[in-house]
């Protein structure tokens, strides 16, 4: 049956290659393949709701983009970089989808990032981190929408050292990512004149956090910087509630926090966090109402990865009408002349490293008084400009501007 | 039909399949299958139950893509670096580990593997959790662009015969006698004079290289390296290949492999996609309670019994 299907598949992939070259579209079809994690780590953060968020895209478009339908494919990567770069090659060969969005944890977003470029295909980058991916893994096929660690630690580190938290103290995953953050955290923090006391490194995935939270109490530093990701931030936000580290006068700050963490932990456990964000439901009109839909939809709040996947796919939407094509080289320039102004970015611009650079939030999460209610959890406490947070293209790493 | 009629039907199967199937998925079909036709070389045939397969197969991935990537060695050069790497590391686990029996002997290769796993993790070259990405396809003996899926999928083809080859060879051999006999009475195998641990280590290595040789094609196809590979969720994955398909078989694994990555790739795209490991386990569940000798073990007896 399967070998049926795929013949099926294979040939009407012939018919339509043959057909493309007359055709304005190709496959007579805008194709959008979402690779997500729909069951692991990351399925609150992105997951099904970045689906929903896409489907909702494609709705309000009515489905279609002149007479060409628009399709959504959505496949598990599980978090592994060959599967989403088998799934992507397969979907570019056999299925002939146009664009890759999502693409949660970086290795996924740098291998199917490959395969866009080998296929000439868009891949549209809102669930990963890593500032690699506008820096020197860059390239002229990807857009890097919602946020990178760049603009997490900048937000972050800068604002909580004006804010009088001079001294820091790092909790580190042990592995590069972790120490990258810290590194990049550390200059920033220096930078704006705090100073770091020291840091403990914990193995990752790590779940008892005592040893690694009591070391940071006893540093007496002002800040504990949790230069982790996903269910490491959550365990050792966990285990500085329970040693009463914020009621004691430390704070904590997560350098990589979602909404949906907050919502699992629980406002007791988590405030006082401050964390850096791309996007936040309730911070004005536009925000507030599309919010609103995607809960109507859903039953949660979007996370900023789930809200920029709609804003994404819409942003690719609107360069892919208004051309009438869905040629490769000429959506990817309409999509970085076009400036993104919508609930999600105000005045955002999608440069030549492939970042869509856009002002990023400050908050503070609030105490369970504070909050009236479920999802409402973060105080505004400053707008980073867009600039400050991505910092000045000619610091970019990415060598596609070195020409 | 005879032996040689089926292997005719095989290979000519195997021949017109990139045309009627994705030749990518093919291609880490028999990526897998060879992966898991060592395993079992040293499981079905040598009786151990390695728990660490996945820092060979991971372990000569990175290597061959290491010196792919930034030593711009051609194809075959690199993956043949990988597959002795993978070798050679399986010299230094396997003489540690063949000192101990049944269970001791999985919890050291497993505790190796880990500690390879966490190199692999630290190590500058590696990419850390990012992983290698961008490995260079390159061509085949400098002619054929291995960047075409169907000139790729031929040169794994040949890969793979090759390895599959060898293992049959290692099996219908002299040495893969005294590995059965030792296998099924150590002590009696040891009183006949045979040096067991020699013979231990030898399947060992052979195992580890084979498997480095699966994960360097991997490598090169997939054009990517990651820690997937080398974590230890892969040694699992590679038994329940080996158990599936038949243990002691000869095409068994490859036939459990073929089960195993067909599930995992069509169930992602479809409803069941969060369900992959479930599914999996299930499978596995069924196969330990009601057909022991996996897929191929249980037709040759339904066949020799009708016969």
């Amino acid at each position: 049956m399967k070998v049926l299907k795929s013949l099926a598949l294979g040939a009407s992939a012939l018919a339509f290659s043959v057909g493309a070259a007359q055709a304005q579209f190709s496959g007579d079809a805008v194709k959008i393949g979402i690779l997500t994690d729909m069951s692991a780590t990351y399925s609150d953060v992105a997951g099904p709701g970045t689906v929903a968020a896409a489907e909702m895209a494609i709705a309000d478009f009515g489905g279609k983009v002149g007479n060409a339908k628009i399709e959504l494919k959505v496949a598990d990567h599980q978090n592994k970089a060959d599967i989403a770069a088998n799934k992507a090659r397969e979907w570019a060969d056999v299925d002939g989808v146009d664009v890759f969005a999502e693409l949660v944890t970086t290795s996924v977003a740098l291998a199917v990032n490959e395969v866009a470029v080998q296929k000439n295909k868009i891949s549209l980058i809102t669930g990963s981190a890593s500032s690699d991916i506008t820096g020197k893994a860059c390239t002229p096929n990807s857009v890097h929408y919602v946020y990178n660690t760049r603009a997490m630690a900048v937000g972050t580190g800068t604002a909580v050292v004006k804010e009088g938290g001079a001294t820091w103290f790092f909790l580190t995953a042990n592995y590069a990512f972790g120490e990258n953050l810290e590194r990049d955290v550390t200059k920033i923090v220096q930078a704006a004149g705090g100073k770091v006391l020291g840091s403990a490194k914990h193995p990752f995935p790590a779940s008892d956090f005592s040893s690694f939270i009591l070391q940071a109490q006893a540093s007496g530093a002002k800040v504990i910087g949790l230069a982790n990701a996903g269910a490491d931030t959550t365990n050792a936000i966990k285990a500085a509630h329970e040693f009463g580290v914020v009621a004691a006068g430390q704070k904590v700050a997560g350098l990589l926090v979602f909404i949906s963490d907050i919502h699992s932990l629980g406002l007791n456990v988590a405030k006082g966090l401050q964390l850096t964000t791309g996007f936040y439901w309730d911070r004005d009109e536009d925000s507030r109402a599309w919010s609103k839909r995607f809960f109507a939809k859903t039953g949660k709040m979007p996370t900023m990865v789930q809200a920029g996947t709609y804003s994404a796919v819409t942003h690719y939407l609107n360069a892919v009408k208004a051309l009438g094509t869905d040629d490769t080289a000429k959506v990817m320039a309409k999509m970085k002349e076009t400036p993104v102004n919508d609930f999600f970015a105000k005045g955002g611009i999608i440069r030549a490293d492939g970042g869509m650079i856009h002002d990023m939030y400050l908050a503070e999460v609030k105490k369970p008084e504070e909050s009236k209610g479920p999802w409402d959890y973060y105080k505004i406490l400053r707008t980073i400009p867009a600039e400050e947070a991505y910092g000045s293209l000619s610091d970019s790493a990415c060598p596609l501007l070195k020409k | 039909m005879s032996r040689t009629a089926w292997l005719a039907v095989v290979i000519a199967f195997a021949l017109v399949a990139p045309f009627a199937i994705y030749p990518v998925f093919l291609m880490k079909l028999l990526c897998f299958a060879l992966f898991a036709c060592a395993f079992n070389l040293i499981l079905g045939y040598g009786g151990l139950l390695s728990f660490g397969h996945a820092a060979f197969f991971g372990g000569a991935s990175y290597i061959t893509g290491h010196v792919l990537k930034e030593w711009g060695v051609p194809t075959e050069i690199g993956i043949l670096i990988g597959t002795l790497a993978a070798g050679v590391l399986g010299m230094a686990v396997g003489v540690i580990a063949i000192r101990r029996a049944g269970i001791y002997f999985a919890m050291i290769t497993l505790a190796l593997a880990q500690m390879v796993y966490f190199i692999f993790i630290q190590a500058r070259f590696t990419g850390g959790e990012n992983g290698l990405q961008g490995i260079p396809r390159g061509h085949a003996l400098g002619l054929f662009d291995l960047n075409d899926n169907y000139a790729m999928y031929y040169f794994v083809l040949a890969v793979f015969s090759l390895g599959f080859y060898m293992v049959y060879r290692a099996v219908h051999s002299p040495f893969g006698q005294i590995l059965r006999a030792i296998r099924d009475n150590e002590p009696r195998a040891i009183s006949l004079g045979y040096d067991v641990d020699k013979y231990k280590l030898q399947a060992f290595v052979l195992s580890a290289a084979l498997a480095g040789l699966a994960g360097s094609t991997k490598a090169v196809v997939f054009q990517l390296a990651s820690l997937t590979d080398a974590h230890w969720h892969m040694s699992g994955e590679v038994v329940l290949m080996t158990l599936l398909g038949g243990l002691g078989t000869i095409v068994g694994p490859a036939v459990g492999a073929g089960v195993v990555v067909a599930l995992q790739n069509y169930l992602a795209a479809g409803p069941l996609g969060a369900w992959v490991p479930v599914v999996l386990g299930v499978i596995f569940v069924v196969c330990v309670l009601a057909f022991r000798k996996g897929i191929v073990g249980e037709i040759r007896d339904m066949v020799k019994k009708s016969f």
